[in-house]
Formats: C-alpha cells, sequence, structure tokens
C-alpha cells in the first residue's frame, strides 16, 4: 500500500458541513469529509468524539440538523433509514434471534423485493464468503460471539450496499479473536471492494486496517490522512496524543518557516524539527516519540534527565524519565539492544531524526 | 468438573445420587396444592349428590349426563342434547376471548409506552397500573356497576351534554360484563407485554430499518416475534381467569349474560347446591383450558424447530 493513498476517482459518501445538535448539546460542529469508493475509511476517536453519531448521520438514525450527506453524489439527508442503500454492522450485532443465519442474512434482500430462491443463493454466498457456509440453519443464540459478528458483517453485505459501516463491530470480542478478525475484515473489504467506513475508539485497529482515517474530538475533525500521516505527522496536540505513544513538551519557538521550525528545549539545547500547519513563533507543544529518543552517556545529547523508574514490557523496555526543569519524559528502549539504565542514572537524550514534531494548538 | 465449590466439592458431587431427595419439597408442594385439589373435584364429579350439598359416596355418570344430555322433566323421555350449559360455556369462551382480544388491543400499545419510557418514568407508570388492584375486586366491581347504572355519573354525563335522551341501559348486558372482563384483568396484560418489551433490543428495529425494512414491516417481522412471548403469557393470564370469572358476570350481567364461573359457583353455595355436577363442569372447563395451552405448546415447539 502506497503511503499516499492514490487519489480516488469517485466519492462514496460526502460529509458536507453536517452540524447535530440535540438540544443546546452540539455533538457535530461542521464536520466535512470525503469518502472514497472502495475505501477502508476509519473515524477514530475517544468516547463522546461524534463518530458514532456521525455514522448514525450516515445510516439514517439521526437527522443532521445542518448541512448534506450525499451518497454517491445524491443528497441522502431527507431519505429514512429504510431507503438509504447503507448497511450497518452493529457494535452488539442486532441479529434476530428468532431467525436462522440464513434468514437473517437474506433479511435485507427479501425486503429489497428479491425472490426467495435468489435470496437463499445469495445468503449462502456471503455466508461462504464470511466462512459461515455450514452454520446457516442454526440460530444466532447457537454461535459463539465471534462467529455471530460474522452473521452481522454477511447480513449487512448480502444487499451489496454502496457503503458499509461498522460501529465497533469487533469490541464485543476478546483480543486474540479481534486481532484475527482485523485482518480477515480487511481482506473481505478487499474482496468486495465496497466502502468501509469505521467506527472505533482503539488506535490500533484504525492504524491496521484503514487506507484512511479521520481523527475526530469533540464533535470536530481533527485531522484526516493515511495511517502513517496520521501517526509521524500529526497536526496538532490532540492527534499526537491519542495516536501512539509521546511524550508533550513545553518549548520556545524562534522561528517558523516552510514547514520547519526552530525551538529552545528546556535545559538550554537548540533544536529543528518539522512543524505542523498552524504552528506558531512564542510557546508551543513538541511531540517527542518515545521510540526515537536515543540514550548517551550524560552530557552529550540535546536534553538531559533522570531514570525514575523502568517498566518491562517484553519486546521493549519503558523508561520514566525526569527533565531538570522538572518534566516527565518516557523513553521505550528495545530489550537486548545494551544494558538498561538504573533508576537515578543521569542521562543524556539524543532526539533522532524524525521524532520531533512542533504541533498546532 | 475444574473449579469446584468453596467447600472443596464440586456442585455435581454434592447434587449427585440427592435428586430425588432435593426434589422432594417441590413434589410435596404441586402434590398438596395442585394435584390432590384436582383429583378431589375429578372423584366428586363422579359422585351421587347430596340434597343439602356435599356428596354421597356412590359412583354415577349422573353429573355429566345433566351437563350434556336432556331426558324431559322427570328424565323419563328419550335423550337430546342439552344446550343450556353448551350455551353457558359457549358465551363464556366468547367473552373470555372478546376480553383477551380488547385487553391486547389496549395493552401492547400501554405496555409499549412504559417500557420506552425512561427508567424513572417506568417505574411510576407501572406504579400506577397496579393502583386500582389494591382494592378488593369486588368492590371494584359495584363499583363500576355504580359508574354505568341509569343514574350513573356515565349516564348523567352523557344526558347533560345531550348526546342520549334517555339513559343507556348498560347494566346487565354483555356489554357491562365485557367491560368487567376488560377492567379486571388489563393488567395481566399489560405486565407481560412490558416485561418483554423491556428486555426488547431496540437496536434490532435500527437493524432491521437498515435493513430496508418499512415501519410496519418491523413490526410485523422483528418486534412482535421477538416479544411473543410475553404477548402468549398476556392472553393466556387474561383468556384463563376470565372463562371462570363470576364476579363481573354475577355483579353486572343478568340471567342472559350468566357464566361458567357463576353457574360453578351456584353449585357449591347455598341449600340448592349440586356438588358433583359443580365439580363436573369444573372438570370439563379444566379440559377446554389444557386443550388451548396444549394446542399453543404443540405449535411453540413446531415453531422452535
Amino acid at each position: 500500500m502506497a503511503d499516499n493513498a492514490a487519489p480516488l476517482t469517485a466519492n462514496a459518501v460526502e460529509i458536507d458541513n453536517v452540524v447535530k445538535r440535540y438540544g443546546f448539546v452540539t455533538a457535530l460542529h461542521g464536520v466535512s469529509m470525503q469518502i472514497g469508493d472502495g475505501e477502508f475509511f476509519t473515524l477514530l476517536g475517544p468516547s463522546g468524539c461524534g463518530k458514532t453519531t456521525l455514522l448514525r448521520c450516515i445510516a439514517g438514525f439521526e437527522d443532521v440538523s445542518e448541512g448534506a450527506i450525499r451518497l454517491h453524489g445524491q443528497d441522502i439527508a431527507p431519505l429514512p433509514p429504510h431507503k438509504r442503500e447503507v448497511n450497518t454492522v452493529f457494535q452488539q450485532y442486532a441479529l434476530f434471534p428468532h431467525m436462522t443465519v440464513s434468514q437473517n442474512t437474506s433479511f435485507g434482500l427479501l425486503r429489497l423485493g428479491w425472490s426467495a430462491a435468489d435470496a437463499e443463493a445469495r445468503a449462502k454466498q456471503v455466508l461462504d464468503l464470511v466462512q459461515l457456509g455450514q452454520f446457516a440453519e442454526r440460530r444466532p443464540g447457537q454461535l459463539s460471539g465471534g462467529q455471530q459478528q460474522r452473521v452481522a458483517l454477511a447480513r449487512a453485505l448480502a444487499p451489496r450496499p454502496k457503503v458499509l459501516l461498522l460501529d465497533e463491530p469487533l469490541s464485543a470480542l476478546d483480543l486474540k479473536l479481534r486481532q484475527a478478525v482485523r485482518s480477515e475484515l480487511k481482506a473481505i473489504q478487499r474482496e468486495t471492494g465496497i466502502a468501509f467506513v469505521f467506527v472505533t475508539h482503539d488506535q490500533e485497529e484504525a492504524l491496521t486496517m484503514s487506507d484512511r482515517i479521520a481523527v475526530m474530538s469533540a464533535g470536530h475533525v481533527q485531522q484526516i490522512g493515511t495511517p502513517r500521516e496520521i501517526y509521524e505527522a500529526p497536526s496538532n496536540r490532540f492527534v499526537a496524543d491519542f495516536i501512539g505513544e509521546t511524550n508533550l513538551l513545553d518549548v520556545t519557538v524562534s522561528r517558523v518557516a516552510d514547514g520547519a521550525a526552530e525551538i529552545l528545549l528546556p535545559g538550554g539545547a537548540r533544536l529543528s524539527c518539522p512543524a505542523a500547519l498552524g504552528a506558531r513563533v512564542g510557546q508551543g507543544h513538541l511531540s517527542l516519540r518515545p521510540e526515537r529518543l536515543g540514550i548517551t552517556i550524560s552530557g552529550q545529547g540535546q536534553l538531559q534527565a533522570t531514570v525514575e523508574d523502568h517498566v518491562y514490557l517484553g519486546t521493549d523496555t519503558q523508561l520514566h524519565m525526569r527533565l531538570g526543569s522538572g518534566e516527565a519524559l518516557v523513553v521505550r528502549l528495545q530489550n537486548g539492544a545494551g544494558a538498561i539504565p538504573e533508576r537515578g542514572a543521569r542521562l543524556g537524550l539524543e532526539i533522532e531524526a524524525g521524532a520531533a514534531r512542533l504541533l498546532s494548538d | 468438573m475444574a473449579g469446584g465449590a468453596p467447600g472443596g466439592a464440586s456442585k455435581s458431587e454434592i447434587y449427585k445420587g440427592n435428586g430425588p431427595k432435593l426434589l422432594l419439597p417441590a413434589w410435596l408442594f404441586i402434590g398438596v396444592f395442585l394435584v390432590m385439589p384436582v383429583a378431589i373435584m375429578a372423584i366428586y364429579s363422579f359422585l351421587t349428590k347430596e340434597f343439602r350439598g356435599g356428596v354421597i359416596w356412590e359412583f354415577t355418570l349422573a353429573a355429566y349426563d345433566q351437563f350434556f344430555l336432556d331426558r324431559g322433566l322427570f328424565g323419563d323421555e328419550p335423550p337430546s342434547i342439552e344446550w343450556t350449559y353448551i350455551g353457558i360455556f359457549w358465551r363464556s369462551i366468547w367473552q373470555a376471548g372478546l376480553a383477551t382480544v380488547l385487553c391486547l388491543l389496549i395493552g401492547f400499545p400501554t405496555a409499549w409506552f412504559i417500557a420506552t419510557r425512561d427508567v424513572k418514568a417506568r417505574s411510576v407508570w407501572l406504579f400506577l397500573i397496579t393502583v386500582p388492584y389494591w382494592v378488593n375486586l369486588l368492590i371494584r366491581t359495584v363499583s363500576m356497576k355504580f359508574l354505568i347504572r341509569d343514574t350513573g355519573p356515565l349516564n348523567e354525563f352523557l344526558l347533560a351534554l345531550g348526546v342520549i335522551d334517555t339513559p343507556l341501559a348498560l347494566v346487565n348486558t354483555n356489554f357491562a360484563v365485557q367491560l368487567g372482563l376488560f377492567y379486571s384483568y388489563l393488567p395481566f396484560m399489560v405486565l407481560p407485554i412490558y416485561a418483554a418489551v423491556e428486555r426488547y433490543d431496540f437496536s434490532m428495529s435500527e437493524a432491521a430499518a437498515d435493513l430496508y425494512a418499512s415501519s410496519w414491516a418491523t413490526l410485523r417481522l422483528v418486534i412482535l416475534p421477538v416479544v411473543k412471548p410475553g404477548i402468549v403469557a398476556g392472553c393466556i393470564l387474561v383468556f384463563v381467569p376470565s372463562l371462570g370469572a363470576f364476579l363481573a358476570p354475577d355483579l353486572l350481567g343478568g340471567a342472559k349474560t350468566f357464566m361458567i364461573g357463576s353457574l360453578i359457583e351456584e353449585q357449591f353455595k347455598g341449600a340448592a347446591g349440586n356438588w358433583p355436577f359443580g365439580a363436573a363442569a369444573s372438570m370439563i372447563l379444566l379440559t377446554i383450558v389444557m386443550g388451548v395451552l396444549l394446542v399453543h405448546a404443540r405449535a411453540q415447539t413446531k415453531g422452535e424447530r
């Protein structure tokens, strides 16, 4: 996969300045995005950020207060859910308990006026796709959580929607299963070519599966980009903090030009690093990725810090350190590469290329 | 079994071989309060009646004969079918069925309304539903009679409005009995349906709408089948006691609205009583009810398969 996803010709979904208010509370403040045909697009953010609200607006379970939602160019805002060519995989699956797996899967097809024979054939095809062919005559209650999740997926895929909406579909599965289903889901998305809009609060899920991610917070889109862009070039403090681990340092910015900045670090060293759009001269926030900081003997490096604690994480060890200026800092060292410094050791820190980035607020 | 009980012995070890002993209290309860009373009734229905109530221990089919066959005033004519009691049964079934349908039509939306309020409001509504039932059924049925009699508030109100010129004769009609049954048993419909709707996962309705089902199709194909156990329980809880009810028909109805409950009550009360006949009528009623429940159970298991 190329880092910069090729510009997608058709837009499956266009979200145009959508505002959603509940009484005096505004859940979405003018959100806009374009989701390409065949794209795996993720809405990522903490709970209450508006990602599920946006998904429900696309599905039609919520009316938008302002703005438009277009599906292949057609404004669907006035349509009720059952007239929209989108299907949803619900968080708790919402399978129909009184129907067999096969009946669940053909439910949408029969409502669309398919013949019973055609619907059954299509249901069988989709159930084979999610490897549930032999469970067609079971009821949802007789299946495991993982199997139920596949039924929900099959049921939503069967009518060949223009867009498939997935509302945290993996959150009810245990960790092992979740990891297996991730790659499977991605494979199914490629095979069907249907645009997926995937809602999650799990940044690892978002990074591993998505073509593009929209990071949301408090009803605003913070950043839209490929997983690599989001991780390596977070545009603001929220994104840097939410995606992966990061250290945020208060720094003095002396110059910003052409996407680069001159910075005065705590302790007095100078540093030039990339700057996010909107970063300004004056007080600023610097993001330092813990896995890209190197330790040296004291006196060398741009920062000086004392080791307060270490946490063993298997492949890595996390060093909790404190700068002379009092700020806490985390460094990740790969295990096996050398001795781990003792508690109380004074060390120098080398900021590797790509570790630092000046953020906008 | 892995993971035993705290005492060291696992659950299955405690229960092993002790099943019959542990079930004894349940069997005792069922035996004393269910099997024995029904058995006594069954036996009494085959005994000979004593003149002033009670029975003589001589076995006879006289009670059933009296119920089904007409042998003339002196019992010496060739038997023909006796329609009086069958007619009473038929009217009772019809009244109870109608009461069930009315309770369902009013009870389902009511239960739906309550179950879709927020948690605090729900308990208030449920409390309001049960408030009238703190008053004795007899008192409530008599009040109902006062409400609908010729000089009662309902007629006074309609007369004052000018909707009617003469009071509606409501007491002693099928309508009055129906009103009494409906009023007596409505909560028995509301509560089980409420319990079912309250458990209903509304994301299933969203899923149905998402899969191109209109509101009507969602109700018919998803909501009703899922809450069906509550509806069936409500229908049974209204139909069965309505069938045997005697307060409403006694107080609100007249001779023309006589129901099974009153017929049976009369046989055991007072000097004119005929215990074996009352027992026989009870057994026939029981057979009908069991038949209905059995048919339902059959249909249910067939649906499961």
